[in-house]
């Protein structure tokens, strides 16, 4: 089956955890921390610490909950120097 | 407006591990109709996960096939794939089916809460880069995806799972550089007694370090993480010497150049749903930290709400089939559905099993407990919520400027206000203000409110229309 991922096709296995799957074609970096805007990614694998946290047909979902389905499109919400932490968010 | 689907039920039981697994079958034997609830795909807890993917699958059978066979069979209602948000104070759950998308409420009157741990890890510096993953998280990957989280990867923390995951990396062909254990050696020796009663999971022990001695793999006992750097990724980690209280002690560090981290320091209960309710818990180290007060049969002080497994005080798969078949039946016994004769006598029963579990679930515990040292030597920078970026050094200013329990200093920092709801860092922070207010008793826990999971505001309205709002009569002139 097929899922898109960041506006590229994937080939993926029925059956795969969708943060499997992230892992296994070396995307780690998931999304940035709201107040840093760290880099972030899969943690705790069992759905506790949401660090893996992507947008998946327009919902925000646990990508190690999340089994893959064809067709799904998956955002993730990029991490690196390009992402800026929430406006008003560093408190002093 | 449609409402949701309804199943009623005489008991719900909360958790498909071996807790709750054991306790909806000997319930559903014992005659109660009961509904099983998990998160996951299917039963078995993440302790008995089920593999996924072919690659993962091993040739003989895994420990949870037999439960899962045995649930499959029961004509227990399987509500497997459903993310509970709510219970309420008639111990009614509310849930969102994930496949669907539908509100699912089960109508019980009688509940066993088996949520299971989770993992603990003290913070240090980089501990946030990704790549950096839980022990038990990598457990999950190798198992039940069949995938490594690197190609080469440091594991550290402590506890049984440290070499269960290196000997898992090194099976599966990742170079694991080395395992770095806040134990000593002499302390895993001093365990063998107990290990001893045991003997089929001292093998498994002895055949995870044999596997690692083959593999040439390095043990620095004694030793735990100093700090993990990287950009966007972890790319080092450095570990150095502690002491027998798990604080940094003099001497050289090594660093080593890796692309994954397998890091662990112990369980933490998932005490969300006793909390909720609001049922006495107790503080207890051995047990992972906060426990609900329950007696031998998981009954807590709410009626009709019992606690089991892992997620009632850390104890192991072994303890918890047996706690949670114990519950399931103190269930049907309170229902009126098994005479107290009956009850009695399957109550010696598993209570005799359980005594022969104790001293292997005890060390293992205790291999696993929380050195307060470790905490109090987290460096002033270092993030311990991850969810809002929050600091030691800001746990610190909100202790100093007056802060006396948990609650307070979340609200002064929003430390457990992020979407893990404290998971993560509630045990860690606790043990930071209680070493200046007292206790752990007196900084007491995150107050657990709905919902238990994050949930989108549309999953939580239904197909609710401002057409369904039911608007009165204006009063009369």
């Amino acid at each position: 089956m097929r899922i898109t991922v960041d506006g590229v096709e994937w080939r993926v296995e029925p059956g795969e955890i969708l943060s499997a799957a992230l892992l296994a074609r070396g995307r780690r970096a998931l999304r940035v921390s709201p107040r840093r805007g760290a880099p972030r990614g899969a943690f705790c694998m069992m759905g506790i610490c949401q660090e893996c946290a992507v947008t998946v047909d327009g919902r925000i979902r646990r990508a190690c909950v999340t089994m893959v389905r064809d067709g799904m499109v998956v955002t993730l919400q990029g991490a690196g120097p390009a992402a800026a932490p929430r406006p008003g968010a560093a408190r002093s | 407006m449609s409402g949701p689907i309804r199943h009623a039920v005489d008991l719900a039981v909360l958790g498909a591990g071996p807790a709750g697994g054991a306790a909806a079958l000997a319930a559903s034997r014992a005659g109660l109709s009961v509904a099983l609830i998990d998160e996951n795909p299917d039963a078995g807890g993440q302790v008995w996960r089920k593999p996924v993917r072919p690659a993962a699958r091993a040739a003989t059978a895994e420990p949870g096939d037999a439960l899962r066979a045995d649930l499959a069979a029961s004509g227990i209602t399987l509500l497997y794939g459903r993310t509970v948000w709510s219970v309420g104070a008639s111990l009614d759950l509310d849930m969102i089916d994930a496949e669907s998308g539908r509100w699912e409420r089960v109508s019980a009157g009688r509940l066993v809460a088996a949520g299971g741990a989770h993992e603990r890890v003290v913070p240090f510096p980089g501990w946030t880069l990704p790549g950096v993953v839980g022990l038990a998280g990598a457990t999950i990957l190798l198992k039940s995806h069949g995938i490594a989280p690197g190609r080469r990867v440091l594991v550290a923390g402590c506890g049984p799972l440290l070499f269960a995951v290196a000997a898992g990396l090194a099976g599966a062909g990742v170079e694991v550089v080395g395992v770095a254990d806040l134990a000593a050696r002499s302390d895993w020796l001093r365990a063998l007694p107990d290990l001893l009663t045991r003997p089929g999971l001292l093998g498994q022990g002895a055949c995870w370090m044999t596997s690692l001695k083959a593999a040439g793999i390095p043990i620095f006992f004694r030793q735990a993480l100093r700090r993990a750097e990287g950009a966007t990724e972890i790319a080092r980690a450095v570990i150095g010497p502690v002491d027998a209280h798990g604080a940094p002690a003099p001497g050289p560090e090594r660093t080593f150049a890796v692309d994954a981290l397998c890091v662990g320091h112990g369980l933490v209960p998932g005490s969300d749903v006793t909390r909720l309710l609001r049922a006495p818990h107790r503080f207890d180290p051995l047990r992972g930290g906060l426990v609900p007060v329950t007696d031998e049969a998981g009954r807590t002080g709410i009626s009709g709400l019992y606690a089991v497994g892992d997620g009632a005080g850390l104890r192991g798969a072994a303890m918890a089939a047996l706690g949670g078949e114990l519950a399931g039946l103190a269930a049907a016994a309170d229902a009126g559905r098994l005479a107290p004769d009956a009850f009695a006598r399957e109550a010696e029963r598993l209570r005799r099993a359980m005594a022969r579990e104790r001293p292997f679930s005890d060390r293992m515990a205790g291999m696993m407990r929380l050195r307060p040292a470790q905490v109090q030597a987290i460096a002033p920078e270092t993030v311990v919520c991850r969810c809002e970026d929050v600091t030691r050094a800001e746990i610190d200013a909100a202790c100093a400027a007056g802060a006396r329990d948990v609650n307070q200093m979340k609200q002064f920092t929003r430390c457990g206000m992020g979407p893990c709801q404290g998971r993560l860092c509630g045990d860690v922070a606790a043990e930071l203000l209680a070493a200046r207010v007292g206790t752990r008793e007196a900084v007491g826990a995150f107050t657990a409110r709905p919902p238990l999971r994050p949930i989108g505001f549309d999953e939580l309205m239904g197909d609710f229309d401002y057409a369904d709002i039911p608007i009165p009569e204006p009063a009369p002139l």
